[in-house]
């Protein structure tokens, strides 16, 4: 079983991207639990055709200490188990700590213990960066080995992945969690792919895929579903299958070498400013 | 026993020594030997070294277990998980005395709102709303303090919204403190929240007008054992009207109706000579600092007062009072001053009580080698003077500094500036305290927030006959051979405060340092020479 952890600054399109890969990959027939950790619990909806999901925290709060994993977890598109931490409306509590909880409590309850269920990966899509202590929960030990950050060639975006790669190289260390690669979600940037590419050698890892951008993907999710779902046949499909299968062949995990901001600085100059 | 400035310094440089060097450097500052003619500067209200095993507490420890604790009809709710509230529960000795059995009395009980996961996740206002409901129903108290445990600030939970809302529901007075036990470097952080609260939400709402002639508040005596009570037994008989304790034996009714007095006498400067200053800006309260620890510091206290308000029965009537109590004191002294005479003290305590109790042990013939404070700030040993020299670093601007201004109506200064300068003519100096050091002897050492090891090499080498501090390290020195008096606590004596309170403090320190049951200790295989010996092959 491969633990897979995607992050990435808030609005690049994570939870869009987790989906339509899992899709991707239930497609190929592999078996795949997704762990929502974000206090929003919108990171399954695509998969389950909505929201109408209880989350872990809700589902504690009510019901005390007697949970049960059936209660949690909800079957989706190809056969993918979905969950999803929850957590407190914005401004109140501590949504880390809510993911904390979440994700022991599913370990408690064997939600991915590598012999209870037949499980081929769980995917965790995290919310935004990593703030605090909680958001960093999928990447402790035990937790997510791989993983994933989704960018694009915006400023902030990759300002926000290596800000987690500097999260990464601190667990990485005490853990064992490795960068799988950057997945290079398109905001059609100039120069985006190169500059990517650059970025990611730069920290040591590689740019796993490169997904252009399409407006199928804002069809697709207002009518609640991944492409693959959607349009099987649209190219963006076929784009996401591809991505599925470059993480289901990886072999490339590193602990990545953040960059200096001046690094970075240097970098959106070269690019940015090439044309 | 003598030692000289030679040997002090000595010492401080074996220590400092042993510390890797930037620890080193930092500690060399807060470790000075004393020059009471020079007053060199000393670091304080500093952050702990970490790992030195400090003496001091948190914040929610000054705000809520000092001065909050002592008042029996507040209702001291605790928003956090149960620990906080459960080990603060009745430890501090500090006594009160409801008027009936009836009368309320809230102290014997313990309020958490006992947070759990989901609360913390979710938030806590909500349950620390319930809270507050139902102790309200219960106990129909007149008024709730809500304290903020470390989570509560972490995760955001307004304590300050909740408590306005249910003042507005309940119709009672309920106010909130955020003294996260990690804000500030010790519980001092603690006890200026508390006194900004008391400012804010308390002092000033009472509006019927003690009766009495002499109005005095007494600022900073928790009647830790009793003390409160023995010092309100001598202002009675003085003819003297204690309008309100800050805080021991106090009532929410007594704090309401404190700017009604007409002086404020400070004892801890430490701890609440922010309300000291605060009300004589608002209300014309002068104040001035007085020590009733020590028969001798006790009897010139009263005078102070007597002097200040000036009439001549009072200051006869306190000179009886004196003069008959000092009788008895003496006649005490009298017994045991050649069994403690000689003998050596050390104090490390408080933010007052390790320059106070001095004057007993000087009463008793017993020098004070070493002294110094858990959280005191430069002004408690250096005195005020230093206050404007004094870096506000970022942990002091991190608590809040309330901006007082004059009551429109109820400002009335007590004296003008020139019945000021005449009573500091006659040696009643006010807003000032001049701090331990220019008390202590040349070549005392002097240590801010004491470590356990430089503790341990104060013993290893002086082995003072008495060694003052509290519970934490009560049973480490006395497993060294040296006798401890707890200075927080009393041990389980008490009061010392006052006249009776200075017999008190003179029969137990005679039996403590000349008892030798201490240097019985060792186990006999520790004391007894062994003979080893190993079987031949």
């Amino acid at each position: 079983m491969r633990k897979i952890a995607i992050y990435g600054k808030g609005g690049i399109g994570k939870s869009t991207t987790t989906q339509n890969t899992v899709a991707g990959l239930a497609e190929a027939g592999k078996k795949v639990l997704v762990v929502g950790c974000d206090p929003k619990a919108d990171s399954t909806r695509l998969l389950l055709g909505g929201l109408a999901q209880k989350t872990v925290l809700d589902t504690l709060r009510e019901e005390g200490e007697d949970v049960e994993l059936d209660d949690v977890v909800k079957l989706g598109f190809g056969g993918t188990r979905c969950v999803e931490s929850g957590g407190p409306e914005p401004g109140v509590g501590c949504a880390g700590r809510g993911i904390i909880t979440s994700i022991n409590l599913l370990e408690q309850l064997g939600a991915y213990d590598d012999t209870s269920e037949d499980t081929d990966y769980v995917f965790y899509d995290v919310l935004g960066d990593v703030v605090c202590g909680g958001f960093a929960m999928p990447m402790r030990e035990g937790k997510a080995q791989e993983i994933y950050i989704v960018c694009s060639g915006e400023m902030m975006a990759m300002y926000a992945a290596n800000n987690i790669s500097k999260g990464i190289v601190k667990f990485a260390e005490a853990g064992g969690v490795r960068l799988g690669g950057l997945i290079c979600n398109s905001r059609k940037v100039d120069f985006e792919q190169n500059m990517i590419e650059e970025f990611a050698r730069l920290l040591g890892t590689q740019m796993i895929h490169f997904v252009p951008r399409d407006n199928v993907v804002q069809r697709a999710e207002i009518n609640r579903k991944t492409v693959i779902e959607f349009e099987p046949e649209n190219n963006q499909a076929d784009e996401y299958r591809e991505l599925a299968r470059k993480i289901d062949e990886n072999k490339m995990f590193v602990i990545p070498k953040p960059l200096e901001m001046e690094q970075l600085e240097n970098l959106l100059i070269q690019y940015g400013l090439a044309g | 026993m003598i030692h000289t400035e030679i040997d002090t310094q000595r010492w401080k440089e074996e220590v400092l020594k042993k510390y890797p060097k930037k620890l080193a450097k930092k500690r060399e500052k807060s470790i000075v030997v004393n020059d009471s003619d020079v007053i060199h500067p000393i670091q304080a209200n500093v952050r702990t070294a970490p790992g030195i095993i400090t003496q001091r507490g948190c914040t929610y420890a000054g705000c809520k277990g000092v001065i909050l604790g002592p008042t029996r009809d507040i209702i001291n709710l605790v928003h956090g998980p149960i620990g906080c509230s459960f080990y603060a529960w009745l430890t501090r000795r500090n006594q009160t005395l409801p008027p009936t059995p009836e009368s309320e009395n809230f102290m014997n009980y313990c309020f958490s709102t006992d947070m759990q996961d989901s609360n913390i996740v979710f938030g806590g206002e909500l349950k620390l709303k319930q809270a507050v409901r139902e102790v309200f129903e219960i106990f129909k108290p007149k008024s709730i303090g809500i304290f903020s445990t470390c989570p509560v600030g972490l995760i955001g939970d307004d304590v300050h919204a909740v408590a306005r809302e249910m003042k507005a529901e309940l119709g009672i007075n309920i106010f909130g403190f955020s003294c996260e036990g990690y804000k500030g470097v010790s519980q001092s952080a603690g006890h200026h929240i508390a006194n900004n609260g008391l400012m804010k939400h308390v002092i000033g709402l009472g509006n019927t007008i003690p009766e009495g002639k002499y109005k005095v508040n007494m600022l900073g005596d928790y009647n830790i054992g009793g003390d409160g009570f023995e010092l309100e037994r001598i202002f009675e008989k003085c003819g003297l009207t204690l309008v309100s304790s800050f805080s021991g034996n106090s009532t929410m009714e007594k704090f309401e109706a404190a700017h009604h007095a007409d002086l404020n006498v400070v004892v801890c400067h430490r701890s609440i000579n922010y309300v000291a200053e605060m009300m004589e800006k608002k209300f014309g309260l002068p104040w001035f600092k007085v020590n009733f620890t020590g028969a001798e510091a006790t009897a010139k206290s009263f005078r102070k007062i007597a002097e200040y308000f000036g009439d001549q029965e009072l200051i006869d009537r306190v000179e009886a009072v004196i003069a008959e109590e000092m009788a008895l004191v003496n006649a005490e002294l009298e017994k045991v001053y050649d069994q403690t005479k000689g003998k050596v003290a050390m104090l490390f305590v408080g933010g007052s009580r390790a320059h106070h109790f001095q004057e007993l042990f000087t009463e008793l013939g017993m020098s004070t080698l070493s002294a110094g404070y858990e959280f005191g700030h430069r002004d408690d040993y250096e005195g005020r003077s230093v206050i404007p020299t004094i870096k506000v670093d970022a942990d002091s601007r991190n608590i809040e500094e309330l901006d007082i201004e004059q009551d429109e109506t109820r400002y009335n200064p007590r004296k003008t500036e020139e019945e000021k300068a005449a009573l500091a003519e006659k040696g009643i100096e006010f807003n000032s305290y001049d701090g331990m050091m220019k008390d202590m002897l040349k070549g005392a050492l002097i240590i801010d927030d004491l470590s356990h090891y430089e503790m341990e090499k104060l013993i290893e080498l002086y082995h003072p006959d008495v060694f003052c501090a509290g519970i934490k390290e009560k049973f480490c020195v006395q497993k060294m051979g040296i006798p401890l008096k707890q200075l927080h606590s009393y041990d389980y004596g008490g009061p010392y405060s006052g006249f009776e309170g200075a017999i008190n403090f003179y029969k137990d320190i005679a039996m403590i340092v000349n008892t030798t049951i201490w240097k019985k200790i060792k186990a006999p295989w520790e004391r007894e020479v062994t003979i080893e010996a190993e079987y031949a092959a």
